[in-house]
């Protein structure tokens, strides 16, 4: 049994041994807009806030977010309505099939907690562990510059 | 109802069944009709599976083709708004549903806009023209009086709404033709860039993959794969497997090896275990990715001529001939593929699938489970994006098998990365040999091409033999021997044909039957190759009679929308006055998807690093003309992604694979392009109000391989005919 915040609320949860953050935020725990896609740190589809940090959760053992708080992209939201950055990704249509968004979005909004006026290259370098197969990149960099235009 | 997972939108069907008759329209003038109606429409001639209207205001859609990430759903939404002169917010969307919407094939070939559209327009016409009809006798006044805004019929004086005629309403009649569309003046939501539906959703997290579906007591399965296409399960030990952690059971039929267990990743560890401690029959015949080109040509092949004209036996000053190579490439989903699968007490196998082709799949399963046809009802849900066949279609089938072991409980299965990357059917290998003649002055005389191809498509249509677990079971089942796809579409010689008009044209096909390495459809199938090979060789024609390759192209081109398209690429790139750099060169191409839908062209500005290879592409321009846009946004996002999908695959993809194995199995061994490689892209379209709608989903995939190799050469004097191009291979082009 472990406790720790999620998206600000006290979990409290059996974790089997071996399983990954992500098994237990996508599947024990339902949180959806978690989702695998390569298991080995490659593509970011799966990333998530630790205590304010982005962290790959298919490489993360579940048992280390022990005490720790957890964001989750629904967790991004504020007050039921998108937050700022969730906001400019609607406003862009910075995206296809929106598998990837998840990812893209907690590694967005890290690079925006770190600096809130980044530049477009160093938006880019950021979001260099995201892959995306559809080919909405440049909407995605623009999202995140009108995120910290607007913000 | 057999939903597994209790999506709220069932309720919305509530109230819409059979409704008594309120308008009985003769037989003859149905059948008079039936000609003027749209494909897909006549294909599923009955309103009620199309739209259903309701007495809380609302209205769903029904359409058979599906949410891929292209906009497809949201785009048929507007146009069903705006026939229907209702608010968009009204409508609710079901798509590929095999128990509720039309059959609308495959959701593939950028076939959703010329194929689903118009049937959406006069289905939503027709319904309107009802509603109108029976206000106006309700009303005691003609239809031609009333108006409609949004749901209400008005003559100025009273008025009644569609949700007061739901009462009486009957949609289970056959659509006339004889409707009236909304004339393109009153069109409130096509042309406009309404935001998508499913984005809110994908951008806040709510459940909307079936990856990420959880429902109540499922369990999770894998599959315990072979170590390679061709082999046979000799033995395999179970105990130590069930005795694994989570692990419910294992299933076995031949050499196909399936595992559930309580959570996905203890099934996918014990089948990684079950695999690796089987002992298997392996072949190793495959000819490696180096060795493609020459088991190709080499291959026993079906030749055919597919045009002809003029000679190839005239004079001319100077011949010119380049052969272009295309590896096997990968649609590379990000998000492995998925589905969710229950038997239920009532002998129906629900399947939630993000297949292509939902109705299709529906029968592939039945058949895989030999169950009666139409006792497997396929919902579809949407996945990562798929780019064409991926393995969306296997999954639904393996979750099925594993599920009619399992009788009552839902069981998900997601394939993981390496599974994906290995077992996916990949975009085939192709190689196009060209040989010009040229006179005097520069001018093409004679034009041949030659296109060696292993099939395009294995998408299984319904049939069982086509899954990739299929070639397992006892008895296997065996694929069937794959046709090339026919005129107009052509599949391996798709945009072979050249859209120039020279005085001596022939192109022809060396179709290899036999799959060493499994094959499906992937995007444009093998127009991406064909265009890469002719667009450049004009380019090699162009450089050899010392034209620009712009006005080269423009010489020999027909169509005025095509020259309008690299006019104003050409326009927006600044061709005319670019000035050259040292390293840095440009190049430009164009084409029509099919030859038949929509125009594209592209100009790309690169730079070559001589010493190490390396490309950088420092911006790209485009400009298409999809028709009429229906959401111009959105098709300029799928022009933009197809040029970073394309320019991916040109720069970096290749599946590499042994004589026994393949060799590509995650996102390090390959490598797709990142987010600081991706160059400024500036997408304008030309819009065509009243023209057909030319879908798009596929329109910017053929051009950037043909303008990034014109580039480099402009920039090096290489050239590169063998994809990709990797800094190596560009290196080596350099040193000659």
């Amino acid at each position: 049994m472990i406790n720790f915040s999620l998206n600000d609320e006290d979990v409290s949860v059996e974790v089997a041994d071996g399983a990954t953050l992500l098994s237990l935020l996508s599947e024990t725990l339902q949180m959806s807009g978690v989702k695998y896609g390569c298991g080995k740190s490659q593509c970011g589809a799966c990333a998530v806030l630790v205590d304010g940090s982005k962290v790959i959760s298919c490489s993360t053992p579940a048992k280390s977010v022990a005490g720790r708080s957890v964001t989750t992209l629904a967790g991004l939201m504020e007050n039921g309505e998108p937050n700022a950055l969730q906001k400019a990704f609607i406003a862009e249509q910075a995206a296809q099939c929106g598998y990837c968004t998840s990812g893209m979005i907690i590694s967005a909004q890290e690079i925006l907690d770190n600096n809130p006026d980044p530049s477009d290259a160093e938006i880019r370098a950021g979001l260099n562990g995201n892959l995306c197969r559809c080919g909405t990149h440049n909407r995605v960099v623009r999202a995140v510059l009108r995120a910290a235009r607007e913000n | 109802m057999n939903d597994i997972l209790n999506i709220s939108r069932r309720g919305l069907l509530q109230g819409a069944g059979a409704l008594t008759l309120a308008f009985a329209i003769p037989s003859d003038i149905l059948a008079e009709a039936a000609k003027k109606l749209p494909r897909n429409l006549e294909r599923n001639a009955n309103l009620a599976s199309w739209i259903r209207v309701h007495a809380d205001g609302k209205i769903t859609l029904l359409i058979g083709k599906v949410e891929l990430g292209q906009g497809t759903v949201t785009a048929a939404a507007q146009i069903a708004a705006d026939e229907l002169q209702i608010d968009i917010n009204r409508l609710d969307v079901i798509s590929g549903d095999t128990f509720e919407g039309p059959n609308e094939r495959t959701t593939a070939g950028s076939g959703s806009a010329p194929g689903c559209f118009p049937a959406v327009h006069q289905a939503a016409a027709e319904v309107r023209h009802i509603l109108v009809h029976m206000a106006a006798q309700k009303l005691s006044v003609e239809a031609g009086s009333l108006t409609v805004l949004d749901g209400v019929i008005s003559d100025g004086a009273q008025s009644l709404s569609y949700w007061e005629l739901v009462d009486g309403l009957n949609l289970n009649v056959e659509p006339t033709g004889e409707a009236e569309l909304i004339s393109i003046d009153r069109h409130k939501y096509i042309g406009q860039s309404v935001p998508r539906f499913d984005l809110p959703a994908k951008i806040t997290g709510q459940p909307i993959f079936v990856q990420e579906m959880h429902p109540e007591g499922v369990v999770y399965g894998a599959i315990a794969r072979p170590p390679t296409y061709k082999s046979s399960l000799v033995s395999a030990d179970f105990g130590p497997i069930e005795a694994m952690e989570g692990v419910l059971k294992i299933v076995r039929n031949g050499s196909l090896l399936g595992v559930v267990a309580k959570r996905q990743e203890q099934a996918w560890a014990a089948a990684l275990e079950l695999s690796k401690t089987a002992h298997w029959n392996v072949q190793s015949d495959l000819p490696g990715h180096d060795g493609i080109f020459e088991w190709l040509e080499n291959a026993d092949s079906e030749e055919k001529e597919l045009v002809n004209e003029g000679s190839q036996d005239v004079a001319v000053s100077r011949v010119v001939e380049s052969t272009f190579y295309r590896p096997y490439q990968m649609h590379g989903s990000i998000g492995p593929s998925a589905a969710i699968a229950k038997l239920g007490t009532d002998g129906i196998m629900t399947v939630h699938t993000h297949s292509q082709a939902t109705f299709a799949a529906a029968d592939t399963i039945a058949e895989f489970l030999g169950m009666e046809k139409g006792k497997v009802h396929c919902i579809h849900t949407q996945g990562s994006g798929c780019y064409g066949h991926n393995m969306a279609d296997d999954a639904a089938v393996d979750a099925a098998w594993l599920a009619s072991n399992m009788s009552g409980t839902p069981v998900k299965l997601q394939y993981s990365r390496e599974e994906e990357h290995k077992w996916e059917p990949y975009g085939t290998a192709m190689m196009m040999k060209a040989r010009a003649g040229i006179d005097d002055n520069g001018d093409v005389v004679t034009w041949n091409m030659e296109i060696w191809s292993t099939p395009h498509s294995t998408r299984p249509s319904g049939q069982a033999r086509r899954v990739l677990s299929a070639r397992y079971i006892d008895p296997p089942l065996e694929m069937d021997k794959r046709k090339d796809g026919g005129p107009p579409n052509y599949a391996a010689a798709r945009n072979g044909i050249p859209l120039y008009k020279f005085e001596n044209t022939r192109v022809s096909t060396h179709f290899v039957p036999e799959m060493p390495i499994r094959v499906s459809a992937f995007r444009g199938l093998g127009a991406y190759a064909n265009a890469f090979a002719i667009e450049s060789f004009i380019d090699e024609i162009a450089a050899e009679s010392n034209a620009d390759p712009l006005e080269f192209r423009l010489r020999y081109l027909t169509e005025q929308r095509a020259v309008d398209v690299l006019k104003k690429t050409a326009e927006i790139f600044g061709w005319d006055n670019w000035e050259p750099k040292k390293n840095i060169g440009r190049g430009i191409a164009f084409a029509k998807y099919k030859n038949l839908h929509a125009y594209c062209a592209v100009a790309v500005e690169a730079q070559v690093t001589p010493r190490n290879g390396k490309v950088r592409v420092l911006r790209i321009a485009s400009a298409a003309d999809c028709g009429h846009l229906v959401a111009p946004d959105n098709v300029a996002n799928q022009i933009e992604g197809g040029i970073i999908q394309s320019l991916s695959a040109t720069l970096k993809e290749e599946v590499k694979f042994d004589n026994t194995s393949i060799l590509s199995t995650d996102w390090a061994s390959y490598p797709i392009l990142t987010f600081s490689e991706v160059p400024p892209i500036e997408v304008e379209l030309i819009n065509r109000p009243g023209l057909p709608y030319l879908g798009t989903a596929e329109a910017s995939q053929e051009q950037v391989a043909p303008a990034l190799a014109a580039a480099i050469y402009d920039a090096t004097g290489a050239r590169m005919r063998r994809l990709p191009f990797t800094p190596d291979r560009v290196k080596k082009a350099i040193k000659g």
